[in-house]
């Protein structure tokens, strides 16, 4: 059952990826882009992250793409030129360089596997409690500083894209 | 069914809860539907549908009847995929969500509970994200339209959608603290202890009896603030009056799906009536005690046995369903139509702050008065 949810959802998230590279206006990439998030919550949901799949769904497909589909609709922005100073370095050697990378990853991590540890895929779905109090119960004692200061970042991150917005506050 | 393994016996009783479940909510639109149409004819002083069947009760049919039999006109500019997908989104997003809404009490058949399709120990937060795709629908339908109005349209309602979303979100987050659990089941049954007085809309002193003898104990959730936040959020998420800024006719002609006709048209329509119905159902299992009586077990003993309690209790819940479904009709037949930046000032400056303080309030008498 969890192969087949992370054979399906795989390979809707990787064929979601390529939509995405491959798509010529900017509505379609940023949609295929919610299809490769709700396919990764899915495959949270199926190694027992409900709450983490929640969550993704939420916020990133539910709203900071919702935003992005917001400002292309808004700029009115056209399919894209492909032809104009396009680098043709990265044109011959980008998927030879991304290949040789992949395999390079794929070594390293197949043959140091005897020292990483593995985790068994979808083994956590059988334990029925929610994991939602473990969360946030981390997050609350052991993980306080670090939650905090990304919340005061992210404030920063909005202050600072409302002043460099509004020149006249 | 013994001959069935347990795994059929659930795969099976999933599928027949589903197709019920379908042809109630679907019946349920087209009727509320009628409702609206009646009940405002009444609140202006005129009739209403009256012609086709007694009172005008078949005029759900013969509505769906014409717009299903009518010519699908498709202009020629607009994004053909994205046109046709986006009534499906909408559609598709306000009709998901009721598979994990509880409409009774628990009944177990063979293990499978009855009145619930899906009972997820996330279930709030999936209403939640399904409502936030739910958003695409109208984005992309006004976006592919190519039409200025509905891209006015769809842009002001996600706007609108994003802005209350938050709103609505933080009005829960007393509910859930409450009762200590996002499952739907967890939050009803968290307030079904004393009757009315248990639920999280209301509080005051019950009476319960213990070991020691009776005693008096502060009952219910006192989250009558956050249940304002969540009427005004859910009539700004469902796009209705006096929020109702993204199909503005004086304005608009008639918003996001100004360019849609026959079913496509008609799939915009049921999504808005089902996303009314959704969120009654969440507002009564978060707020008013889901299918729980008013009177706590005062009456248990008229209806007892299995049948008689799930029959109260669905009772229970329509009723109080209906009454949302008719609070949202007798505010649109009242209130007029909010500005632009009257709503987002609303939204940002006055619920969001006043969900915040709701919540620390409630995370201070829950960490006093357990």
């Amino acid at each position: 059952m969890e192969i087949a949810l992370f054979l399906i959802f795989g390979l809707l998230a990787v064929a979601g990826a390529l939509n995405l590279l491959f798509q010529r206006h900017p509505i379609n990439s940023a949609l295929s882009l919610v299809v490769v998030m709700m396919s990764l919550a899915v495959l949270y949901w199926s190694l027992g992250a409900e709450f983490l799949a929640a969550a993704q769904v939420i916020v990133y497909a539910g709203a900071i793409m919702v935003l992005f589909v917001f400002v292309v609709m808004l700029l009115n922005a056209g399919e894209e030129d492909r032809a104009t100073n396009a680098s043709k370095i990265a044109y011959i050697a980008g998927i030879p360089g991304a290949a040789a990378i992949f395999c390079l990853l794929s070594f390293v991590f197949l043959s140091e596997r005897s020292h990483l540890g593995t985790t068994p895929l979808g083994g956590y779905l059988t334990s029925a409690v929610s994991n939602i109090s473990e969360i946030s119960h981390t997050l609350f004692t052991s993980l306080l500083l670090p939650f905090e200061v990304t919340s005061i970042l992210i404030l920063v991150a909005i202050l600072g894209a409302v002043v460099l917005a509004r020149k006249e506050l | 069914m013994s001959h069935l393994n347990n795994f059929e016996i659930f795969f099976l009783l999933t599928i027949v809860k589903i197709a019920i479940v379908l042809v109630i909510t679907l019946m349920s639109v087209a009727y509320t539907v009628l409702l609206e149409r009646k009940v405002l004819g009444r609140l202006q002083n005129r009739w209403g549908p009256s012609r086709v069947g007694p009172f005008g009760l078949l005029q759900p049919l013969v509505d769906g009847l014409k717009l299903f039999l009518k010519e699908d006109m498709m202009p020629l500019a607009v994004e053909r995929p994205l046109f046709i997908l986006a009534p499906i989104i909408a559609l598709g997003c306000a009709l998901i969500s009721i598979a994990v809404v509880p409409f009774g009490a628990v009944t177990l058949v063979h293990g499978v509970d009855l009145f619930q399709i899906a009972n997820l120990n996330i279930g709030l937060l999936v209403i939640l994200g399904v409502t936030s795709i739910g958003v695409y629908g109208i984005a992309l339908s006004g976006w592919s339209s190519n039409s200025k109005y509905s891209l006015f349209g769809s842009l002001r309602s996600t706007a609108q959608m994003i802005s209350y979303e938050l709103a609505l979100g933080l009005s829960l987050v007393g509910v859930v603290m409450r009762a200590q659990s996002l499952s739907l089941r967890d939050i009803v049954a968290s307030q079904s202890a004393h009757g009315a007085l248990s639920w999280n809309i209301l509080g005051g002193p019950a009476r319960e009896h213990t070991a020691n003898g009776t005693v008096w104990v502060i009952a219910g959730g006192f989250q009558f603030i956050a249940f304002f936040i969540y009427l005004m959020a859910a009539y700004a998420e469902t796009n209705r009056s006096p929020f109702d800024l993204s199909e503005a006719e004086s304005e608009l002609v008639a918003g996001y799906h100004t360019e849609y006709s026959s079913m496509k048209f008609a799939m915009f329509f049921m999504a808005e009536y089902a996303n009314m119905i959704t969120v009654s159902c969440v507002a009564t299992l978060l707020f008013l005690g889901g299918a729980s009586s008013p009177f706590g077990h005062l009456f248990d003993h008229v209806a007892s046995g299995i049948v008689g309690t799930a029959l109260f209790s669905i009772f229970w819940f329509v009723a109080k369903v209906f009454s949302f479904l008719l609070l949202y009709i007798w505010v649109r037949g009242t209130l007029p139509r909010f500005r632009y930046d009257q709503l987002m000032g609303f939204g940002w400056k006055f619920l969001l702050p006043v969900a915040m303080v709701n919540i620390l309030a409630t995370a201070l008498a829950l960490t006093y008065h357990g």
